[in-house]
């Protein structure tokens, strides 16, 4: 009986082993990516070299490998937001930075994303802005993005917050955006739209200021 | 926060922009930082090892010592770096830690090495990742355990009241306690070594006599067997009302294992007493004969090792019990199968499926006695599958109960060694407290006659300034409690007696009784022999001195100059342990007056004698005489 249980048990244990070697495969093809050299940043970015010294090695430090795939990318912008939940954000972020769209943030995205960020002129900022609304790239903010978009910001509060979140919070909050922003009134919100109104209103210019002395 | 996400910040907080076009309200100003250094590299040296490491790496954790302020007391403006001096090798991981958020537990390193500098460097062990934290609670665990066990030790030792039945219980318990103790051990040992062999021989023929037949050694010798079970009977109940006289608690006592066996070893006869004319019962009386083999089990309070079996196989009760229901399983499973194979054959002795129990069971133990065989082919074939699946089930799990009994008997084994460490150490331990506390004494009489002598030669043994400072405290707190220290001991009473005895004492003699002292006092050659010789010439010197006072008085303080000089000669070696610094000194309350008299030693001139003997050592000295100088701690 026990040469039954032994006989058993081995099957099982081959089946298993020849799908962790295809899976072991594919880690050991895990992309290994090493970034342009800083002369080319340096040039394609408004960062110092110095800068991008710090920037490279907090970045290397948290993924060795040199890119950042979306559940790391989600994993660490989550740290910053405990009480919420920051993936939905994290996720329109990741295709934000992810300008080439392969699935990963290497550190060129990275940094060319943050040089908008923080060294960008206005007009830049807005467009990444705009650019991170519009979740299918296609020129438009329907109210149904702006509502996810939307959502995901205010998950990252969390339930305890003062005063309550209700469920209409974020659709009354579209619905401001879009009598701010829709100028036409058709129901969608385009990059002149965009542009121009933000230009338009001061804490929107004055609050884009705010974090130019980040690095 | 974790290690690498702090240098993700600066992207979070860009990434915010992208909240701005849809907030309503202004945002909160953003906080400057105020002279923002470039980065820079910050020098960790670490007892030589010099560590590097950029400063925002170490700010990423503020509430350790390497991540706040804290770390500037160990800056050193000279060669700007901050110094620790702390173990390098368990450094690494730390700073590891910080360059990478998670912290790993080296496996040489030891547990209380690594727990202190941890607590140093303000980190939290819990946070050790998950790959080294088994590890580390396991060993944290044993150490606790280690120590556990050494306090449990030294809560043995004799309380000074104990109650007679406490005595007795501790008696019985631990047999090393006393000699009664011990002897009471050895006796019941021998008593039940007795009761078994009797049982034993009881049933073994013994030589035919002519007109009977053969037959066992207890029906032909009935009284004297007789006589042998009563007398050990007698013992051991005797044993048990004692134990349970001296139990703490009685009720607990009945209960315990030990105790049923006692019981049980002993009934048999008081029953066998009462029922020995009922004929119809005699049967079972017969029976019950054979629960006096339960007598071996008493052994099991003389063997240690009896004991950790026992405890082994408590706690391996679940293995034991899977080996029990797996052998069951697989002996009705084939004793089927062997049943059915074969029902076919003729005169084939396996009857019925219970039958076919006592074949699968010899099979698979791999006796084989061959009372019961198969014959047909298919029973031949299942037959084997059964005595080779038989191997594997009960070699599973055996290892595991064999590895549970190693650790265990280990863990005893290892508290005996612990505690017979421990006597040595202790032993230790205590040599060098009376070294210090002499060298403190010695030190004092050294330095003392320095100030008087003006002796600057010393002898070849400087003392360190540590010591000289701990040897000040010691006199600050003689001083304050007007108290002095003393050693006890044979060399004091060896130096009084020969000294007291002669008013004038030749010098030489004074100095040749003087040295034997001293050697007597040391039967060991120390490092210190050099400044014992010293000592003897600034004694003899002294008493040179002495000895040429004016007064007659004189020669009394003298001779107590003489006496304490002597009696604080009369030291054990020295011993310049750094040890001794954390030795407490002994209490200063021991005193007496012997110790008045001896310790204060020099007691000027004017002091009347008759005062003197009895410890007061509050007279002050005449400040007019110049070359003996008060000594008086007290």
């Amino acid at each position: 009986m026990g040469a039954l249980m032994v006989i058993f048990s081995v099957q099982p244990k081959q089946r298993r082993k020849r799908q962790d070697s295809v899976e072991d495969e594919l880690e050991l093809s895990a992309v290994r990516h090493r970034p342009e050299g800083l002369e080319q940043l340096e040039a394609q970015t408004r960062f110092s070299r110095k800068e991008l010294q710090i920037l490279y090695r907090g970045f290397k430090n948290e993924c060795p490998s040199g890119v950042v795939n979306e559940d790391t990318f989600k994993d660490i912008y989550s740290q910053f937001f405990p009480q919420g939940d920051a993936s939905t954000y994290a996720h329109f972020l990741f295709n934000a930075f992810d300008t080439d769209h392969n699935g990963s943030v290497s550190f060129e995205d990275f940094v060319m994303g943050l040089s908008i960020l923080l060294r960008g002129s206005v007009q830049e900022k807005l467009n990444w802005a705009f650019n991170l609304y519009d979740i299918n790239k296609d020129g438009y903010i329907t109210k149904e993005e702006m509502l996810d978009i939307m959502k995901a910001i205010y998950d990252m509060m969390g339930k305890c917050t003062y005063p309550i979140l209700k469920e209409e919070t974020p659709r009354q909050h579209v619905e401001i955006f879009f009598q701010k922003m829709d100028k036409n009134k058709d129901g969608v919100v385009t990059i002149d739209e965009f542009i121009d109104c933000c230009q338009n209103d001061e804490n929107i210019m004055r609050s884009m200021q705010l974090f130019e002395n980040v690095i | 926060m974790a290690a690498g996400v702090a240098a993700w910040l600066p992207f979070a907080r860009a990434a915010a922009i992208g909240w701005m076009p849809v907030a309503n309200l202004p945002m909160p100003v953003a906080p400057t930082e105020k002279n923002k250094r470039q980065d820079e590299l910050i020098i960790l040296n670490v007892s030589g090892r010099r560590f590097q490491t950029w400063r925002n790496t170490l700010d990423r954790y503020p509430d350790t010592l390497l991540g706040s302020s804290e770390k500037e007391f160990f800056y050193n403006e000279e060669t700007r770096e901050y110094f620790f001096d702390r173990d390098p090798d368990v450094f690494r991981s730390i700073l590891n830690f910080y360059r990478t958020g998670k912290l790993h537990y080296p496996r040489y390193e030891c547990i209380s090495a690594y727990d202190e500098e941890l607590a140093f460097f303000g980190i939290i062990p819990e946070i050790i990742s998950d790959c080294c934290y088994e590890e580390y609670k396991d060993r944290k665990r044993e150490n606790a355990e280690r120590l556990m066990d050494d306090n449990e030790d030294n809560k043995d030792c004799k309380l000074p009241n104990m109650t007679f039945r406490e005595t007795m219980w501790r008696a019985f318990e631990n047999p090393h306690t006393s000699t009664m103790a011990l002897v009471f051990y050895y006796v019941t040992g021998f008593f039940i070594a007795v009761s078994v062999i009797t049982n034993v021989v009881e049933t073994v023929p013994c030589g035919a006599t002519p007109n009977q037949k053969d037959m066992p050694c207890g029906e032909r010798y009935t009284e004297a067997f007789f006589c042998m079970d009563t007398a050990c009977v007698m013992i051991f109940t005797v044993e048990y009302l004692m134990r349970l006289f001296a139990a703490p608690s009685r009720y607990r006592f009945i209960r315990s294992v030990m105790s049923i066996i006692d019981v049980v070893a002993i009934l048999p006869y008081y029953i066998g007493l009462v029922m020995t004319n009922n004929e119809d019962v005699s049967g079972a009386f017969v029976t019950l004969r054979v629960f006096r083999v339960f007598r071996i089990f008493k052994f099991s309070r003389h063997s240690q090792g009896l004991r950790i079996l026992g405890y082994t196989l408590k706690s391996c009760a679940s293995e034991l019990g899977f080996l029990l229901f797996s052998l069951t399983m697989a002996i009705i499973i084939f004793a089927t199968v062997m049943f059915y194979a074969e029902k076919g054959s003729t005169s084939s002795k396996f009857t019925s499926i219970p039958a076919s129990f006592w074949y699968t069971i010899v099979t698979m133990t791999t006796l084989g006695y061959g009372d019961m065989v198969p014959k047909t082919i298919a029973g031949k074939i299942f037959g084997s599958i059964c005595s080779l699946s038989g191997v594997l089930v009960i070699a599973l799990p055996v290892p595991v109960i064999v590895s549970n009994f190693s650790r265990i008997y280990h863990q005893n084994q290892r508290a005996d060694k612990r505690r017979a460490q421990k006597k040595a150490r202790l032993a230790r331990m205590r040599i060098s407290k009376t070294g210090s506390s002499s060298a403190f004494l010695h030190s004092k009489r050294n330095g003392l006659l320095n100030e008087s002598l003006e002796l600057t030669v010393r002898t070849g043994k400087t003392m360190s300034l540590l010591e000289s400072q701990h040897h000040h405290l010691l006199h600050c707190l003689e001083k304050t409690t007007v108290r002095s220290y003393q050693l006890k001991g044979p060399t004091v009473g060896v130096g009084t007696g020969i000294i007291k005895n002669h008013e004038f004492m030749d010098e030489q003699l004074y100095e040749q009784s003087y040295l034997e002292t001293a050697l007597q006092s040391y039967p060991s050659r120390s490092p210190s022999l050099s400044s014992q010789g010293l000592t003897g010439t600034c004694c003899s010197r002294r008493a040179k001195k002495s000895s040429q006072l004016p007064n007659a008085s004189a020669a009394t303080s003298g001779l107590q100059e003489l006496s304490a000089i002597n009696i604080q000669c009369g030291d054990p070696p020295l011993s310049t342990s750094r040890s001794s610094l954390n030795m407490r000194p002994d209490d200063p309350p021991r005193l007496n007056c012997q110790s008045g008299q001896i310790t204060t030693a020099i007691i000027s001139i004017p002091t009347p004698p008759a005062t003197t003997p009895d410890g007061d050592g509050h007279t002050l000295p005449n400040p007019s005489v110049q070359n003996i100088v008060k000594v008086s701690a007290l």
